[in-house]
């Protein structure tokens, strides 16, 4: 193998200003996306733990279809086929809009992983073990006061490296949405590599990006995970 | 709406699925049997054996995959010094990535088999890799097979990667026959539907193997 290594192209532009974009749309998208889809996990969550049995047929067939269909297809359907579907009018000023690659790219990511949360959200609730709620039930607390101090503080730390762990496959699967032309940094890497025919340079950019941010996110969350322990449950270190 | 445009294409939508089969099953068998000499490097006594196992894996399982398509397709004609095709360098890509993957899903089944057993089988003369081989792995695999069979699914689902560096296997196909037909609606949703009637049969097996494991 004989290949001359040049860092120093990273730093001259346009490519320096294109990797400050890509590391800036990569970490704008998968925050926003992990948030929306904790929302959303949480409600099919909780709908497919409700009492009515429509609710969750309901929310068994949104995980189902979230999760049995690969990510990039999705992606490709909300980008090509879901504006189609749209009144004509709606399409229109949805074309119209800035950046439809990133906003479709949030909708589909969090779409996506809130079938996976949802699927975190009620195996952390089913851990509870039932011997709780019947004491909490039995002391009086309501209803809403059982979930208030008893169900969510609990299934909330059972829950956390299953939460962070959401995070990081929503980070490395924004790369994905290069496909639909979202500027993240994958995208960059390719471009840069494309430009310059120098791969190892350009895609070692990418890859310490995720490597860094992937290190970072597991050191805070074992921190909080330490921090927050139930005594006696996950207090093992 | 016009769904004659699926019955026209489809063999040549069904040669892109039965080549999606193909790199799925061969990455599954070829990462699978790579996972169980990494899984065994993860928990060796020796550090030179278990220091690289480990940063092989979370090397590999902090990277998106489609990055690690993208560095094969380039590295693998630098290292090997010619052209190796598509499907090659996609299915080197695949094997170490997935490699990682269920490497430390092997790693939990070898766990749970217990120390008295590695013991028991040592004393009866048998050799480590015999232990291995005979004893720990067997009961490793079945105690694992819901998680295997998961992996199996995002296997199959992630041979959809290999369409960034024009592979064609079934998604790629589906948007070659849209580029020609224009009839995105009709083609993508039935892409979707193959993929879930596929990745659903695959889930379901999986969470009837955790059915059964948890009766047993």
């Amino acid at each position: 193998m004989n290949y001359d290594f040049d860092w120093s192209i990273l730093w001259e532009e346009p490519h320096r200003s294109r990797i400050i974009e890509g590391l800036q749309t990569t970490l704008q998208l998968s925050l926003l996306a992990w948030v929306l889809a904790l929302g959303l996990g949480i409600l099919i969550g909780s709908i497919r733990m409700s009492n009515s049995r429509f609710l969750r047929i309901f929310g068994s067939a949104y995980v189902e279809l979230f999760r049995n269909i690969p990510l990039l297809l999705q992606l490709f359907i909300w980008f090509f086929v879901f504006p189609l579907l749209l009144p004509r009018d709606w399409m229109l000023s949805w074309n119209r809009m800035d950046n439809v690659p990133f906003l479709t790219a949030l909708i589909g990511l969090s779409l996506f992983t809130s079938a996976r949360v949802a699927e975190q959200i009620r195996s952390g609730i089913s851990s509870i073990p039932k011997g709780q709620l019947d004491a909490a039930y039995s002391t009086g607390l309501s209803n809403v006061q059982t979930y208030r101090y008893i169900v969510i503080p609990y299934a909330f730390r059972v829950m956390i490296p299953a939460i962070s762990s959401e995070f990081l496959t929503i980070f490395k699967n924004s790369a994905l949405t290069l496909t639909i032309g979202v500027a993240e940094i994958t995208n960059t890497s390719r471009a840069i590599e494309a430009w310059s025919f120098r791969g190892i340079e350009a895609y070692s950019v990418a890859s310490l990006t995720y490597m860094a941010t992937t290190a970072s996110v597991v050191i805070f969350m074992s921190w909080l995970e330490h921090a927050l322990r139930i005594p006696g449950l996950i207090g093992k270190r | 709406m016009d769904w004659s445009v699926i019955t026209d294409n489809l063999p040549f939508l069904m040669k892109g699925l039965s080549l999606s089969f193909q790199l799925a099953a061969l990455t599954t068998v070829l990462s699978l049997s790579l996972a169980c000499f990494i899984a065994i490097g993860r928990i060796s006594h020796r550090r030179w054996i278990r220091y690289p196992s480990a940063i092989f894996v979370n090397l590999l399982r902090s990277n998106p995959l489609i990055l690690i398509v993208f560095w094969f397709f380039f590295l693998v004609p630098l290292l090997t010094g010619k052209h190796v095709g598509e499907f090659w360098s996609v299915l080197i890509a695949f094997v170490v990535f997935f490699s990682a993957y269920f490497a430390e899903i092997v790693r939990s089944g070898i766990q749970s088999v217990g120390s008295n057993q590695i013991k028991a089988a040592l004393s009866t003369g048998l050799s480590y890799p015999q232990t291995m081989r005979l004893i720990v792995l067997p009961q490793a695999m079945r105690n694992v097979m819901p998680a295997l069979v998961t992996e199996c699914v995002i296997v199959f689902q992630g041979t959809t990667i290999a369409y960034v560096i024009g592979l064609r296997e079934f998604l790629h196909s589906t948007i070659l026959v849209t580029e020609r037909t224009v009839r995105p609606v009709e083609l993508y949703l039935f892409a979707a539907l193959v993929y879930f009637v596929v990745c659903f049969a695959g889930s379901t097996l999986a969470r009837r193997l955790e059915k059964k494991a948890i009766r047993v």
